[in-house]
């Protein structure tokens, strides 16, 4: 059982060019303070305020929100790494938590000695890791490199070994922060699985994430975190939508142009994401097969022959694999000669997408696609949701997926 | 099985020592690690360990040697690795722990243990180099056919005596270290000017004796817990040839212990900060 109550962290925030706090600053402010200037330059910032929950042993709670919304300090300070500034927090059980794959893992020591010391850090003792290393080592796929030093190993070889061992913990509780993001598409589902495993045997698991498929298939309940409060407590199904309901809100807002995860020159950046229907009314979500128009803002640093640039739309599932995609120089795109700004707009009649929970990645070059030429390229830009609809009119709804749909007839 | 924790904002002193008991596997798995780490991809590996005390000893013995330090009728070798065995570990022990938190910093922020775990693991390394200096010893003494008194038998218990300092110390050091880290600077001049004022080159009862120091320069000195570390050391090895000034022992134990107390509060009231400030 875990029972939040009133819990509060926050972070002193200082105002100053060092990343870190000298003996010698401490003297001086103190000497300023003694003649009355003191100096206001700390500015606090509540990271989780007043959170309140409670959950019941065996339940898989997801837990979701947007960047900064608390996510990783709440499971701080479950974990506790961090001390909560106000509160108390009961925790019934041993709790393991998972806040990075590999933690502590040493680069000049062998997948063997790996094994042990990373699983006598995520609380195993000797011997509870001798009695799964079989497992754990068969589980990783790196029989052959155990001996070999883990600098050695291929990223995706080290991120496969250390979550072996973390999946081998076996504690009441259970804290996992995003893991599931590293690896390959494979490996991935071999990992939800497992968790699926973990948490069927009657074991707690707190689950953060911003892969909703995982969430909503995993979890049976769902917290939504906002701003450091808690936005939404139900079941998984019902905090997936509602975060995306919010995600939407926030479009149009200039929440893409701040976005710093992006690569490319900055000559033509996008700015904003928007979801219209035929009557350029804002739209949360579109039905398979149904129309839908999507606006991007954007900026550039001069003015830009637009007939020369080569935007390309994607629509993504959970692991980030490309479902459709619209590439404006195959297409026919009708643009006006010289631009620095505005808006560009991607219609589309007929989404032929199944009913799924799609990430829009968005990509702009100049002249060409050759890496020199990338303006902006952005993941995840904005998410949209597909509703599953009666699209071939046959009464039924169809089933949902990540992939296409087609008007289509079978007879026989 | 049920094991209950409740988190708040303020220290749970019961908790944390029952946390200390149940962590002990990874106390062993770090120093485990870090001893393993240290003689991986090293030309002469563990030689090292061996190379740095003979030449440490080599010079102070030359030194003693050229200067013509008194030696109070003991082999001046003797005299010389008697205190190197304390004072090496000393230093070792004393910066691995002042250091280890930041070295670790990766391990702070993203799992819970408690953190006096980092610090002490570091000193049970240097406890592996203390074993081989004291082999070195042993080879003197073998050379120099020379047989210690029953005084050898308490040497475990000044072993104790600078483990204490050298935790004390590092656990104070460390926890500042986090906060403020100009500690950093501080460590190697500590360590730099400890050596000079304790008696690895000269023996303490040249000041205790010596009629040209005033008094209380007499007790200033004896206020450094390693002048009481060395001289038990020498006293334990020489089979009470080098004479134990008592009162001065005493006050070095006196000020190992409080240095310790010490280092555990200022650790215990700052670690819970330690992730966010890291």
């Amino acid at each position: 059982m875990i029972k939040v109550e009133h819990l509060t962290k926050e972070y002193v925030l200082r105002h100053q060019a060092q990343g870190y706090t000298a003996l010698r600053d401490v003297i001086t402010e103190k000497a300023k303070g003694i003649f009355g200037n003191k100096p206001k330059n700390t500015e606090t910032f509540k990271a989780l305020s007043d959170v309140n929950f409670e959950i019941k042993q065996g339940e898989r709670v997801g837990i979701i929100g947007r960047n900064g919304a608390g996510k990783s300090t709440l499971l701080k300070v479950l974990s506790r790494i961090v001390s909560p500034t106000q509160g108390r927090i009961t925790l019934d059980g041993r709790v393991s938590s998972l806040l990075e794959v590999g933690t502590g893992f040493h680069p000049e020591l062998s997948g063997r000695e790996n094994i042990f010391l990373n699983g006598a850090i995520l609380g195993m003792s000797k011997h509870e890791i001798k009695n799964r290393f079989d497992e754990i080592v068969e589980f990783s796929e790196v029989e052959k490199f155990l001996d070999t030093p883990v600098k050695r190993y291929s990223s995706g070889m080290y991120v496969r070994l250390a979550f072996a061992v973390a999946a081998h913990l076996e504690p009441e509780i259970l804290i996992v922060d995003e893991v599931l993001a590293v690896g390959d598409a494979q490996f991935q589902k071999k990992c939800i699985g497992k968790m699926k495993d973990v948490s069927g045997s009657g074991r707690t698991v707190l689950f953060v994430s911003h892969n909703m498929g995982a969430i909503n298939s995993l979890c049976d309940r769902g917290i939504l975190l906002n701003r450091g409060s808690v936005d939404f407590d139900g079941t998984a199904q019902g905090a997936v939508e509602r975060y995306l309901i919010r995600m939407n809100q926030q479009e149009g807002s200039d929440e893409l142009a701040m976005r710093t995860d992006r690569t490319g020159n900055g000559r033509f950046r996008f700015t904003s994401v928007s979801m219209k229907d035929q009557q350029n009314k804002h739209l949360e979500e579109v039905f398979s097969g149904g129309y839908l128009k999507l606006e991007f803002g954007f900026e550039a640093v001069e003015d830009l022959d637009l007939s020369k640039m080569i935007f390309s739309v994607v629509f993504n599932d959970d692991f980030q694999n490309p479902a459709m995609a619209f590439v404006s120089d195959e297409m026919n795109s009708d643009f006006s000669a010289l631009k620095r700004g505005g808006t560009l707009v991607l219609e589309i009649p007929e989404l032929l997408l199944r009913g799924n929970n799609y990430s829009l990645s968005l990509f702009a070059s100049y002249a060409d696609t050759s890496a020199d030429a990338v303006c902006d390229s952005i993941s995840n830009a904005s998410s949209v949701n597909v509703l599953p609809s009666d699209f071939y009119l046959s009464g039924k709804t169809t089933r949902t997926g990540y992939y296409g749909i087609s008007k289509a007839t079978y007879s026989a | 099985m049920a094991q209950r924790t409740i988190i708040t904002p303020e220290n749970n002193d019961a908790n944390y020592w029952r946390d200390l008991w149940n962590y002990r596997g990874l106390f062993y798995f770090l120093a485990w690690r870090d001893i393993l780490v240290r003689y991986k991809q090293t030309f002469i590996g563990v030689a090292w360990s061996v190379l740095r005390p003979a030449l440490t000893i080599a010079v102070f013995w030359f030194v003693g040697w050229m200067f013509n330090i008194p030696d109070e009728g003991v082999p001046r070798i003797l005299l010389v690795t008697a205190a190197t065995l304390p004072w090496q570990f000393f230093s070792a022990a004393f910066s691995e722990s002042a250091n280890s938190l930041i070295s670790n910093s990766n391990l702070l922020t993203k799992v819970y243990f408690p953190r006096m775990i980092v610090p002490a693991s570091t000193i049970i390394v240097c406890l592996i180099d203390f074993a081989i200096t004291f082999g070195i010893l042993v080879l003197v003494m073998i050379a120099l056919q020379f047989s210690p008194g029953w005084q050898i038998a308490l040497l475990p218990l000044f072993l104790l005596l600078a483990i204490v300092t050298a935790m004390g110390s590092g656990l104070l050091i460390a926890a500042l270290n986090v906060k403020y880290r100009d500690f950093r600077y501080l460590i190697p001049f500590i360590v730099q000017f400890g050596l000079y004022i304790s008696p690895v080159a000269f023996s303490s009862n040249s000041i205790y004796n010596s009629e040209k120091l005033p008094e209380w320069i007499k007790f200033v000195y004896s206020l450094n817990p390693m002048v009481g570390v060395i001289d038990g050391f020498r006293w334990c090895i020489t089979g009470g040839q080098i004479v134990l000034n008592e009162r001065a022992f005493f006050i070095s134990v006196v000020i190992s212990i409080l240095l310790l107390i010490t280092g555990i509060k200022v650790f215990r009231n700052t670690e819970k900060t330690f992730a966010d400030i890291i």
